[in-house]
């Protein structure tokens, strides 16, 4: 396969990952407003900084708007055009990547993209947005969700099918590890132990975040508790939105687009990506939380730009960085 | 829907001078008499979405966003009875095979030249002559692999040749589209017409670039190289090459070694063996065009010239849809064929003669401009709807490059109904059919028909306010299934 399409499939994966996760955040974020007592300048702007934090994305807000409310947080990550990861860019993004592998990709995957894309430039979404804001995140998401049902559905399970399994797992370990990052420290009152007493709405809406609430009850029955939750969101072996889910299929997307054996590595993104796979393998939440949730959660994401930089580097830009392999 | 349908004094396809329907559209009338104009703008509105969310569309830059637009879609199709299509088809085949001829002809012995049938000057001249291609032999003799042949028709119905474009001529996905669009809206119809299918067109593509692979490779390498996705043609590449099931490439993919083509691939380089370019001459290497090129790739022309890559179309087929060379096809027919043109040109006066240029000078007004070079409506003048001050424009351009221009008389283009602002009204059009030249000459039943929609207009090109109807032609077994007595418009 082309090294760009490789490149383009790839991206267009973690666009569409990565707008779903910002509509589920500000949905469950938007929600969770309802239940704050009272809604002064301080808690509201308490309320949504975290959705900034956990985006990165702080800076450029502080360019573009003067203060911290439910509507300039919302606009900026929904449909802000300066903004490269508000809702609207990443579907801009996923699909001028697309547009570039129509051929490669399905038609109807074409057309599930280009109907979200088209949907979120019309007035409809805007009226959507304002009158029936809960409906609105769910129709991104479920755009999403159909646009990779679809994918599974429709496009042959070959290489390309493959690197965009790499790009919606790492996106997705790389989202998991962020919600539960930035609300940790928020949400950890000043000077409690780790692993101590918080809010349990709170907690929920972390879990809702990532549409995580339900599995994990089946789990833990009736108790959301700090420890629990981590446990759960990283070490899950099962649940498809736990780092260590991601990071397995992840990897094992990265072993069939190479042919190598699972436990083997030919390359430097199949050795980066076994090394993370197996630490999460033996790692226990007891381990984690004793070497500090943060920086177990910060070298994460590290080590999944790692993964990603080697993977660009291996088959999409291998010529360009003077490399040489002749088929 | 047809209550106050007016042909106007011009050769209507639908309706005869008296305002009776052609046979050939009888169960079309049939069909839109008995629907009401609210179900009319329902289907309308149908086609347009379905070609907006497939993103057929094109983009027009505005201020800093660019919007895409989709290319207008008539829903009143055109219809060819089966009789009409086989003479187009005899007279496309004949120009195709002049034009291939004439073309090997200019790059080897310029026979054509030295029996004075045409004046050497007018290929010197000639802006798209690459004479670094003398003596260079092309794979299997076919310069042009695809040709879209631009047909009208006069007042009294017969069909002319309006112009040839022998280099990267567009506009084929659309109708293969178009038909698909005609056929989710209007599914009953086609059970009343021997509609000739028009799908197989990719395939037949692929056959020819199959055909010319170097050395006759039995499984080549074929790929489509587009200049990328702001080009406006670029939903048509892509198109094709998923209909071909073959990649589609832009330049940065491809690189030359050892006089050989390769695409960059997540698995290391790959050979390509035939490019279906759809990128001009002058953009596909910058070590031999132009240097600012950054579409083409470095070392291609090289690679030709090894004969390690074949390229459809042929470097320098230009020559051959020149506007002054257009003059001379009839001639070029006769010369290599020994055959009369089956298909006539429009009559033309060329400002390089000196009695020619002088009838001109005296009636830019009455007449139509073209720059001998340009295409797609542009560097185009109609002297009866042009200011004082474009006439006098024209008038000084053609004093200053006499070579650069040619004089047509205007045409009154053939109309077919059109529906347009609510109301359906004549419109010209013209029909631009795909001629695929591989081991066998083959052509599309149909082709695109353009639809000047804007009142009075006769310019068809997308980019001046065209737009296009799918094109049926009707097989010759069975004519219209159905005929009803002739029904008149009142």
């Amino acid at each position: 396969m082309l090294s760009r399409v490789a490149d383009s499939c790839y991206w267009m994966s973690r666009y569409i990952e990565r707008a779903e996760t910002n509509a589920r955040l500000l949905n469950v974020n938007m929600a969770l407003m309802l239940d704050l007592e009272d809604a002064d300048t301080t808690s509201v702007k308490r309320h949504w900084e975290p959705v900034l934090a956990t985006l990165e994305d702080q800076e450029l807000f502080n360019e573009l708007y003067d203060s911290v409310s439910a509507e300039s947080v919302m606009e900026f990550v929904t449909f802000e055009k300066k903004n490269p990861n508000s809702v609207f860019s990443c579907i801009c993004a996923a699909r001028e990547n697309a547009r570039t592998v129509r051929e490669q990709i399905s038609s109807e995957m074409w057309e599930r993209l280009n109907t979200l894309y088209l949907y979120l430039r019309s007035e409809q979404a805007r009226h959507d947005y304002r009158q029936a804001p809960y409906d609105f995140y769910r129709s991104i998401v479920d755009g999403s969700h159909l646009f990779q049902g679809i994918t599974d559905a429709t496009m042959t399970h070959g290489e390309g099918w493959d690197f965009i399994q790499v790009g919606k797992y790492l996106e997705r370990a790389d989202s998991t590890s962020r919600v539960l990052d930035i609300k940790y420290h928020i949400l950890l009152p000043h000077g409690e132990m780790v692993g101590g007493n918080v809010d349990l709405t709170q907690w929920m809406a972390v879990l809702r975040s990532c549409s995580a609430f339900e599995a994990y009850l089946k789990i833990r029955v009736g108790h959301v508790s700090a420890w629990d939750v981590a446990e759960f969101l990283i070490l899950h072996p099962t649940f498809p939105r736990s780092i260590r889910f991601c990071v397995d299929s992840m990897d094992r997307a990265i072993h069939r687009i190479s042919g190598s054996r699972i436990a083997g590595s030919h390359n430097e993104t199949e050795r980066l990506s076994g090394m993370l796979r197996a630490s999460i393998d033996y790692a226990t939440i007891d381990g984690i939380m004793r070497g500090g949730l943060h920086e177990y959660l910060d070298a994460t994401q590290l080590r999944l730009i790692e993964i990603s930089d080697a993977l660009v580097k291996t088959y999409c830009e291998w010529l360009d960085g003077g490399g040489r392999a002749v088929a | 829907m047809f209550t106050d349908y007016d042909v106007g004094g011009f050769f209507d396809e639908m309706f005869t001078p008296a305002g009776e329907v052609r046979p050939h559209y009888a169960p079309l009338l049939e069909r839109f008499a008995s629907m009401e104009h609210s179900e009319f703008q329902r289907k309308v509105a149908m086609a347009e979405n379905s070609y907006l969310s497939q993103g057929i569309t094109f983009t027009v830059y505005s201020g800093d966003e660019g919007t895409e637009r989709i290319f207008p879609f008539d829903l009143i199709p055109r219809i060819v009875p089966a009789d009409e299509w086989a003479h187009i088809e005899r007279g496309l085949e004949q120009r195709l095979t002049a034009l291939n001829m004439f073309l090997h002809d200019i790059y080897h012995d310029q026979r054509i030249l030295k029996e004075k049938v045409i004046p050497e000057e007018v290929i010197r001249s000639a802006k798209h002559f690459r004479p670094e291609f003398m003596g260079f032999d092309v794979p299997k003799n076919i310069y042009i692999h695809v040709c879209g042949t631009d047909l009208i028709r006069d007042d009294s119905g017969q069909y002319l040749v309006l112009e040839d474009n022998g280099r990267c001529p567009s506009g084929v996905s659309y109708v293969l589209e178009n038909r698909q669009a005609m056929k989710r809206v209007f599914p009953r119809l086609f059970s009343k017409y021997p509609v000739r299918p028009v799908d197989r067109y990719p395939q037949e593509l692929l056959s020819v670039l199959r055909y010319i692979a170097p050395g006759g490779k039995p499984d080549p390498v074929c790929a489509v190289l587009t200049p990328g996705i702001y080009n406006s043609a670029y939903f048509e590449h892509s198109f094709l090459a998923r209909e071909m099931g073959i990649e589609i490439v832009v330049g940065a993919d491809l690189v030359v070694e050892n006089r050989r083509v390769y695409m960059k691939t997540t698995r290391g380089l790959q050979q390509v063996d035939v490019i279906y370019r759809r990128i001009d001459d002058d953009f596909l290497d910058p070590q031999v065009f132009r240097k600012d090129s950054v579409l083409g790739v470095p070392g291609l022309v090289d690679a030709y010239r090894a004969g390690n890559v074949a390229l459809a179309n042929s470097i320098g087929t230009g020559v051959a849809d020149d506007k002054v060379t257009y003059y001379y096809v009839p001639r070029m027919i006769e010369f290599y064929l020994g055959e009369k043109p089956i298909l006539p040109n429009v009559q033309t006066w060329l400002s390089a003669e000196e009695d020619d240029r002088k009838y001109i000078l005296e009636n830019v007004g009455n007449l139509v401009i073209k720059a001998a070079n340009e295409s797609g409506g542009y560097g185009m003048l109609i002297g009866p709807q042009a200011t004082k001050e474009e006439i006098e424009k024209f008038r000084q351009a053609i004093i200053a490059d006499p070579r650069g221009y040619v004089a047509q008389p205007v045409i009154s283009l053939s109309r077919s109904p059109s529906y347009c602002d609510g109301v359906i009204e004549g419109r010209h059009i013209d029909l631009r059919p795909y001629v695929l030249c591989g081991e066998k000459t083959t052509i599309i039943p149909g082709g695109l028909t353009r639809v000047a929609l804007r009142k009075g207009s006769l310019v068809v090109n997308s980019s001046q306010g065209g737009g296009s109807k799918d094109t049926w032609v009707l097989d010759s077994e069975d004519e219209p299934l159905q005929f009803q007595s002739q029904s008149r418009t009142p």
